[in-house]
């Protein structure tokens, strides 16, 4: 069945029709050689049974007279018999003959009794017939006969008909390669219709194609399911297509109001950005112009009065600076790209240590330190972890901040570590939501918005961050800056 | 004819004014300060055109201090208009910023603002723009040293 199954559906259909067809004819022919074989048997013993008894009736009076002579002319007469090899009268006694018949005179080797003859009636050997028949007179057994005769003729009558046979099965063959090839086209026709019209609508996506039913057997009953399978993909991409359009439309109208939402974020920045200041530079510059021109007039609790005016507007304006900080941060696109990362903290680093000069602080720095980030926005979360670093490191005279990477399982994670005041755990979700300050202004100034910065620009890159310390302990800031697997 | 040398400050903020007329009188700059209180006007003394018809176009303020923020045409679109005419081309503008908005300062820097200062100005952010602008000396009236 293998080597089927590398043929056509067209080229199967025939190759079965002749398969059969060879089967039935090979098994009818073995049947009727067989029978004719049996039969053939069955009449040539009766015939040769028939010829031993009238010669043993014939040969009764040469044994009687002893005559071998007439014996053996008895037995001639077999020759009409042409299966006939060879005959023997044989006496009761003794195994030497009283008479002998061969067919072929000429040949040198006299014909043998066979030791295994059987007393009475017939028997077949390989390709000889041997049959017995016992003489009798008077009741008596006076000798008997025995003639072997040879096949010769049902081997020339089975080579005939073996050559018949394959003639008519070479016959047969061609008759039923006809007939197949005429038939297989009522089963093949529609199954190639079918896979020609599958295959043109896989190569096309034209879901539209139809096949053409011809009966209503199993093959009308695929096409026709094929069909309807079609009609239901039509329908389903329909629906489909219909989805995508509404999730299209629905997707243009939500960028739609984000944009108009940027927009209106955007204007509402830069109106604070401008015009929450201007009031504030009136107060503060006019509060300065106070203290100049009249400064010698005022007593130090009026001056007292108006430094806390001044230092309140300058710590608003900082809040608004840090605000709109956060805000760009926000809106501002994401470049990602491979960026130094040892050298944006050492150049953050040194800016520090350029506005603070009266500070000793150490910074160690991790060597070869990269990132896949935005430049920008890296700057600025080092910028506000380090300065706090700085910032609250302010006590101490072993000021040291640290700079590096740690790999574990779930990825990589930089810090930057301190050994400042540090903080309490307890309050450790807190450090980084907006206005969340863990600190008195009296200690260490801020605004309380850095870290929330520094918060949206590291999951705004897909990472995220912690934070570990204690009270007067330090504090170390982690943070990832892609997803973690 | 002796160039006016005067100083052309655009800003509608009454209190933006005062301190910064007050900055300069404190940095003893004593250049005439004429004040545009929004951008038609501005664009009127530098083409001496509507309420300034009849001035010298050819007699450019010193500097032009140029707010950004302005009512009917706001800084950035008199700064297009000054630099897309051949009197005014070369003008020195120094862009007055309330805010650290990049934008702002990229944008005046592309349409060819000379340099920009933060409000309130101080003597000591206006001399920097000064120095930057090569004004120093002709602005400050004051005889190089040596």
């Amino acid at each position: 069945m293998r080597i089927l199954r590398g043929l056509t559906i067209r080229q199967k259909l025939i190759s079965i029709g002749m398969l059969s067809s060879l089967t039935a004819l090979v098994a009818a022919s073995v049947a009727f050689l067989a029978f004719d074989a049996y039969t053939f048997r069955q009449r040539l013993a009766r015939r040769i049974l028939t010829e031993a008894q009238i010669t043993g009736l014939n040969s009764i009076t040469p044994l009687l007279f002893n005559d071998a002579e007439a014996a053996t002319a008895t037995l001639g007469g077999l020759r009409a018999e042409p299966a006939v090899v060879a005959a023997f009268v044989l006496p009761p006694e003794g195994s030497e003959p009283f008479a002998t018949y061969a067919r072929d005179r000429g040949s040198a080797v006299a014909p043998m009794v066979p030791p295994d003859a059987p007393k009475e009636g017939h028997l077949y050997r390989s390709d000889e017939l041997l049959v017995s028949e016992p003489i009798r007179f008077e009741g008596k057994v006076i000798g008997s006969l025995l003639v072997r005769a040879d096949l010769g003729e049902l081997r020339d009558r089975q080579r005939r008909y073996a050559g018949m046979v394959a003639v008519i099965l070479a016959g047969s063959l061609l008759l039923a390669v006809v007939i197949s090839r005429f038939v297989q086209k009522t089963i093949s026709r529609p199954i190639l219709h079918l896979a020609e019209t599958a295959r043109a609508v896989s190569a096309h996506k034209d879901y539209s194609v139809r096949a053409v039913a011809e009966g209503k057997d199993e093959i009308g009953q695929l096409v026709n399911t094929f069909n309807e399978m079609l009609d239901q993909i039509a329908q389903q991409n329909a629906a489909l297509e219909e989805g995508r359009r509404e999730l299209e439309g629905r997707v243009e109208a939500r960028t739609l109001d984000l944009a108009a939402a940027n927009k209106e974020l955007e204007a509402f920045s830069y109106s604070v950005s401008h015009d929450l200041r201007a009031p504030l530079r009136a107060i503060d510059g006019f509060s300065k112009a106070l203290l100049s021109d009249y400064g010698p007039q005022l007593d130090e609790r009026a001056r007292h009065y108006l430094d806390r005016v001044r230092a309140g507007t300058q710590r608003m304006s900082g809040l608004i600076d840090d605000l709109l900080g956060l805000a760009r941060v926000s809106r501002r696109e994401l470049v990602r790209q491979e960026v130094d990362v040892s050298e944006i903290a050492r150049r953050v680093a040194a800016e520090l240590a350029r506005h603070h000069p009266e500070r000793a602080v150490r910074v160690e720095i991790r060597d070869g330190l990269s990132a896949d980030a935005d430049s920008h926005l890296l700057t600025i979360v080092f910028e506000n972890l380090m300065g706090n670093a700085w910032k609250f490191t302010g006590k101490r005279d072993d000021a040291t901040i640290e700079v590096g990477h740690e790999v574990d399982g779930r990825g990589r994670a930089f810090y930057v570590r301190d050994n400042g005041a540090g903080f309490d755990m307890a309050y450790a979700d807190k450090l980084f939501g907006a206005f969340q300050r863990l600190h008195a202004d009296e200690d260490f100034e801020g605004t309380g918005i850095g870290l929330a910065t520094v918060q949206r620009i590291v999951s705004r890159h897909g990472g995220h961050i912690w934070a570990e310390g204690a009270v007067d302990k330090g504090a170390t800031f982690y943070f990832t800056l892609e997803q973690s697997s | 004819m002796k160039p006016s040398r005067t100083i052309l400050l655009v800003e509608d903020n009454r209190d933006d004014v005062e301190l910064t007329i007050r900055a300069l009188k404190e940095a003893k700059i004593t250049n005439a300060v004429v004040v545009a209180k929004n951008g038609v006007e501005a664009l009127d003394y530098v083409f001496g055109t509507g309420t300034h018809a009849g001035r010298d176009p050819a007699d450019q303020p010193v500097v032009v201090l140029l707010d950004i923020k302005l009512p009917l045409l706001n800084g950035i679109d008199v700064l297009k208009r000054m630099r897309a005419d051949e009197r005014t081309r070369r003008t020195p503008v120094v862009m007055l910023t309330s805010s650290k908005e990049q934008g702002d300062v990229a944008q005046t820097y592309e349409l060819g603002a000379n340099s920009y200062v933060r409000k309130p100005v101080d003597f000591e952010s206006f001399v920097t723009a000064a120095r930057q602008l090569g004004l120093y000396w002709t602005v400050l009236n004051e005889p190089p040293v040596g």
